[in-house]
């Protein structure tokens, strides 16, 4: 589940790359690539909303599931879960387990 | 061109209703819901069930808009209940149940409508206030609360959706012929429409001439705003 979502995840961030909306200093997109937060995100806050409703909307056409990435929890965390594709890929798939419970 | 997509609640009577047909009219794919099932019907309307404060279910709706019609133009937030009576004999039931169908489902609604439209950054939201507000109307403080929340919201979304290519605004009706002032005394009404600049009953044509003009694409520059019927401001 979590390669599934790693993909959901860089296909969004492809897509918003090509439109300006996302930049990345690595040569490719991959699991480190950093987000949002700390020196290295490049994301801004509406970015992130706009990243988080779409691996939303992915997240529920693969796994047919509504779930919500961004609870208070989740936005009040010192270390932000949404801090590189890694992380928000394990914080996607504890939310979705919460849900499915 | 395709036809533009808009969602409406509460279209089983009354306002949603006659929006909902009126839109139809216009050629628009229309998608309404309410609590119970409609006794109309029409090819190019699908109704869903449910409540709009049901998180759940309307996070499910939106789920299935999305993969059925892949998002939607406009949405017209017109689900609300009122209650009309005395603060000291209003119980709180009755406040918690207004303020979470008029404020809970309109923000739930916005909230989930605008991920529908921002993939294709445009959209237009429009949410439903009364005239009640600024009139600050007694017999009425927990409507007239709930509406001025509603107002709140469409203010600081328009600002909050503005970057999203989404306009939210508000239409503020006068008394209109529906079930929510059929229980309101005939007096009541009168002294209600005598403060208005033009003292007569809104009509469902009134208010779908404001929602007319707030989803034309020429109004995009058009946000955060509350147009009341009547000459109340």
């Amino acid at each position: 589940m979590k390669e599934q979502i790693i993909n959901i995840i860089l296909e969004t961030l492809d897509e918003m790359s090509k439109s300006g909306e996302f930049t990345y200093e690595t040569e490719t997109l991959n699991a480190d690539t950093p987000l949002y937060g700390g020196t290295e995100g490049t994301l801004d806050s509406l970015g992130l909303v706009k990243l988080i409703v779409a691996v939303e909307q992915g997240i529920q056409d693969q796994f047919n599931t509504t779930v919500a990435l961004a609870d208070q929890k989740a936005l009040s965390q010192t270390r932000t879960p949404f801090r590189n594709v890694n992380t928000l890929a394990d914080h996607a798939v504890h939310m979705i387990g919460l849900e499915t419970q | 061109m395709t036809a533009p997509i808009t969602l409406i609640t509460g279209t089983r009577k009354g306002i949603g209703q006659f929006l909902a047909e009126h839109y139809l009219q216009q050629g628009h794919q229309v998608i309404g819901c309410s609590r119970t099932a409609p006794d109309w019907q029409h090819e190019n309307y699908t109704h869903f069930l449910l409540d709009v404060t049901d998180e759940n279910a309307a996070r499910q709706m939106f789920a299935d808009v999305r993969r059925r019609f892949g998002g939607i133009d406009n949405l017209i937030n017109n689900a609300g209940i009122a209650a009309m009576n005395h603060s000291l004999l209003t119980p709180i039931a009755t406040v918690k149940q207004v303020l979470e169908t008029n404020v809970v489902g309109t923000f739930l609604f916005c909230r989930e409508g605008a991920k529908l439209m921002q993939p294709r950054r445009k959209g237009c939201i429009v949410n439903f206030s009364t005239v009640a507000v600024p009139l600050n109307l007694e017999g009425e403080s927990v409507y007239v609360a709930s509406k001025a929340a509603v107002e709140g919201l469409t203010r600081v979304l328009a600002r909050e959706f503005a970057p999203l290519g989404i306009t939210v605004n508000a239409i503020g009706p006068v008394p209109i012929e529906t079930d929510l002032i059929r229980g309101v005394p005939a007096n009541k009404i009168d002294q209600l429409i005598a403060r208005q600049a033009i003292p007569r009953l809104g009509t469902p044509e009134d208010v779908a001439h404001v929602a007319d003009f707030f989803i034309n694409p020429a109004s995009n520059f058009i946000t955060g705003q509350i147009i009341y019927l009547g000459g109340v401001n």
